[in-house]
């Protein structure tokens, strides 16, 4: 296999985008990132992108998206994981380019959810669930993870208040990010008053409702020095695992089996050990994930998850830096999007290029990007090429 | 999705919770499986549920997805069943808020789903505080 | 011998105060009370019905009987608030309790006495050998219009029977039908609520019918009130039957373990049929019951039963019917009931 090189990225602002449609969300975040790489042209693109037919009733959207992007007739192809489609799409364009078949691959990410109403809204994220013995009785997103949560507080101890305090540490980072849907501070005393969603994760527990779209470019790393003029960043392991969607057919509600797996893959790809890596952008589509992610992939031991934030470990000036970005938290999460986002982050962390977020120490990040409650997940490694 | 088919297909299950047991190394599922994910067996003999078991985690869902909104604020449960296995579905019949873990419950059978006003009625378990 | 071999009860947990539902509509509660003889009645939960009550109570006769499900050759289940206009309630019970496929099945609608009918019918096929079991059940969702004085009464719960001729814990001594076409209650066709006759529902319709039935069963039989240790009639109120009892010369020694009336409300099909549950709950060996329905239509259905030696050994296997009726109630505001029973217009959820 060939390494693999970023040497382009591109993102739209992430919010509610009322005048953007699903293709002009991901034609800008591609042409940013093709802009980016400096390229024309591209071999291929994958995008990733839960679920457009629920979301706007629009699928076959590889074809679509390639030729408002201006590149039909290249293959595009749309990958789906739920809410890893965009990590699992970066997989997808690594295996084209490390293979040797293309050469210019586009890997995008794009969800378009504010069309349909709360409600559709809601419907079309539990399809990520077991629609048949979970999402059948009731079950939401938040509430999935909230038992993960009541599982978490009532084997480990983990304080109500620690899970307050990813939301507080994310939405401080997410502040310097001039992308992020909710730049705004929040306290623990704001997240723990705030309207309940599903016991005990509260509204500021939760990621929002969001539009928007990013875009990688990949290239063998043997080229991309000379085209990305030093910018360029290598990705030294991808990783996937899987896992049971229902959540209750698993072991240990707890444990994010998928994550550690993928983690435990990928840290052997790359030769490294946890301790190798400087920071992460992990999913953090709840508080509670936050906690249990950094859990699996071998940051702190397991149950020590609320310690972590708590004791600031995971915070920007802390030894381990967690969602620099402000993560899925107070950045937001159109699904598809995010695995994508998260490279995008720690790209520009590994550029050096984060402003007023960027941290001290950013040679080499690492990307985890997860499908409904843990029954997938995608881990990325990325250095910094000298 | 509510639909003649779907409704059907789940009934063994949803109402009788009919599940299979592994022949090999005795590992139940529910739903059955038609491959053992312990030892990859794919003989199985039929085997019920019991109705009777624990909370092991739970929620309170005060957001619920359409058709739901009529029980908001329910509460929502892993139960692990006598015998072992686990399922989810509503713990029903109680303060939502005081459901805890540990909780002895049984199964009740309910209506879970309805599709719109004139479609058919789906119907499974629920749980409720035991007695 | 022919008879019971398994019964079973089921009452929904939530309930409501006549209180409660005088207080919105400006009547004067204690008036309603007295009149009525009631306090509060049963409230299903948004997620019960007709199909869900009645399996919980089919459940219950099972877990008595303790027999295979599939040897029970028939379900009929009576009610006049089955949850599909068109489509069975009986198939849903017979496969939530595994007696499909080898089984017999039908919805029965008449009034009240829906209940007692499959019953009868029940009965029937066990008596002819036709059957090694049949199930009969009457459960109800009842309904009645806001501000009608249905309101105050109507309530949800049911029963059900396993008949049989083996191990029977009640034998059916005698059974006797009584009915003329009085249109005392009726609901049309796409009408959310029943109309009813409002004081004729009682001399010429509950009164006439309960009377005739049990003074058919008692000359069909050659027995007297005094015969028995037990009676229920149907009982869509306190009044209604404890006057009929005191006419007919029945104590209210023989009444009072199946009068549920009084905190249940009147659960239609389900009526007598949850009495005679509760009477079967607490009778001894040889103790003799009479059970007397009515349905407005209008016409009654009247059995007599003497408890087996059996009886005491499976009386504690199920659920009893007053715990179910005595044991945490929820009691619901005005507001909470009109939402479970579906008396809001809504939008339509997106």
């Amino acid at each position: 296999m060939r390494d693999v090189a970023i040497i382009g990225i591109g993102m739209t602002d992430f919010g509610e985008l009322w005048h953007d449609s699903l293709r002009d969300l991901f034609v800008k975040a591609a042409l940013a990132a093709m802009d980016d790489a400096g390229i024309a042209h591209l071999d291929s693109m994958y995008v990733g992108c839960m679920t457009p037919g629920l979301f706007t009733g629009q699928e076959h959207i590889g074809s679509l998206l390639a030729d408002y992007l201006g590149q039909a007739p290249v293959p595009a192809t749309r990958v789906e994981s739920a809410c890893a489609s965009g990590g699992l799409a970066l997989r997808c364009g690594f295996f084209e380019v490390a293979s040797g078949a293309s050469d210019l691959v586009l890997c995008g990410g794009v969800e378009k959810m504010t069309d349909v109403s709360g409600g559709r809204a809601t419907y079309a994220l539990a399809t990520a669930a077991d629609q048949d013995y979970e999402s059948f009785h009731g079950v939401t997103f938040p509430g999935l993870y909230a038992m993960i949560a009541s599982a978490h507080m009532a084997k480990y101890g983990t304080k109500r208040e620690d899970l307050a305090r990813v939301a507080v540490k994310n939405h401080a980072n997410g502040l310097l990010n001039p992308h992020a849907q909710y730049r705004m501070p929040v306290t623990v005393e704001q997240v723990l008053s705030s309207v309940k969603v599903a016991d005990p994760l509260n509204i500021l527990d939760c990621s929002p409702i969001t539009d928007g779209a990013a875009a990688v470019i990949l290239c063998p790393a043997d080229k991309a020095k000379k085209l990305a003029k030093g910018r360029a960043v290598k990705i030294l392991a991808s990783a996937h695992a899987t896992d049971t969607i229902a959540l209750h057919q698993r072991e240990d509600l707890t444990w994010l089996k998928s994550t550690a797996v993928a983690a435990e893959k990928a840290y052997k790809m790359a030769g490294l050990k946890p301790a190798d890596v400087d920071f992460a952008e992990v999913h953090d589509c709840f508080t509670i994930a936050e906690i249990c992610v950094t859990e699996a992939l071998g940051v702190v031991k397991r149950g020590k998850g609320g310690e972590a934030v708590r004791s600031g470990y995971t915070a920007r000036d802390g030894k381990f830096p967690v969602n620099p970005s402000g993560g899925l938290k107070s950045k937001g999460h159109p699904v598809g999007a995010t695995g994508i986002a998260q490279v995008h982050e720690v790209v520009t962390q590994l550029r050096g290029e984060a402003g007023k977020r960027q941290l001290k120490k950013a040679r080499r990040g690492l990307t985890q990007n997860m499908g409904g409650s843990g029954g997938s997940a995608v881990v990325h490694i990325l250095e910094v090429m000298r | 999705m509510i639909t003649p088919p779907v409704v059907r297909r789940n009934t063994p299950q949803r109402y009788r919770l009919e599940a299979n047991k592994c022949a090999k190394c005795g590992k139940v599922f529910f739903p059955p499986r038609l491959v053992c994910d312990a030892c990859r067996g794919r003989k199985f003999a039929p085997v019920t549920l019991a109705d009777t078991g624990k909370v092991v985690a739970c929620t309170v869902i005060r957001t619920p997805p359409t058709g739901f909104s009529d029980l908001s604020p329910y509460c929502m449960g892993i139960v692990e069943l006598k015998g072992g296995t686990r399922i989810q579905c509503q713990i029903a019949d109680c303060e939502p808020e005081r459901v805890k873990i540990g909780l002895p419950v049984t199964l009740e059978f309910r209506r879970v789903q309805e599709d719109g006003e004139s479609g058919v009625l789906a119907y499974a378990y629920k749980a409720v505080p035991a007695r | 011998m022919a008879g019971i071999v398994g019964y079973g009860a089921y009452i929904p947990r939530y309930r409501i105060r006549v209180e409660e539902i005088a207080k919105v509509w400006g009547a004067d509660a204690p008036s309603y009370k007295k009149g009525l003889m009631l306090r509060e009645k049963s409230v299903p939960a948004p997620d019960q019905d007709t199909i869900t009550i009645a399996v919980e109570a089919a459940k219950n006769a099972l877990k008595r009987a303790a027999i295979p499900p599939a040897k029970i050759g028939a379900v009929y289940v009576g009610s006049e608030s089955h949850p599909y206009a068109v489509k069975p309630t009986g198939t849903a019970v017979a496969e939530a309790i595994g007696a499909i496929p080898d089984c017999h099945c039908a919805d029965l609608e008449f009034a009240c006495k829906a209940g007692s009918e499959s019953m009868f019918i029940a009965f029937s096929h066990v008596k002819s050998g036709e059957m090694e079991y049949a199930m009969g059940i009457g459960a109800d969702t009842s309904q009645g219009a806001p501000g009608d004085a249905l309101e105050y009464s109507a309530s949800a719960g049911g029963a059900a029977f396993i008949m049989g001729t083996k191990d029977v814990v009640a034998t059916l001594d005698v059974q006797y039908s009584f009915m003329t076409d009085t249109p005392d209650f009726w609901r049309r066709e796409y009408m959310h609520y029943p109309r009813h006759g409002g004081r004729f529902t009682g001399d010429l319709a509950y009164f006439k019918h309960v009377r005739g039935g049990v003074e058919g069963i008692l000359k069909k039989s050659k027995m007297k009130p005094k015969d028995f240790r037990y009676c229920v009639f149907h009982q869509p109120n306190g009044k209604f039957p404890t006057r009929m009892g005191k006419e007919l010369g029945f104590t209210e020694e023989q009444y009072r373990a199946g009068l549920l009336v009084p905190t249940l409300g009147n659960t239609y099909s389900g009526a007598s049929p949850i009495g005679l549950s509760a009477i079967l709950d607490e009778a001894k060996p040889g103790d003799r019951i009479l059970m007397c329905s009515f349905g407005s239509g209008a016409g009654s259905d009247a059995f007599i039963f003497t408890a087996t030696a059996r009886l005491p050994k499976i009386q504690g296997r199920a659920r009893k019917t007053r715990d179910y009726l005595d044991t945490n109630p929820v009691y619901l505001e005005y507001g909470a009931y009109t939402k479970f029973r579906r008396k809001i217009l809504k939008n339509v959820e997106d």
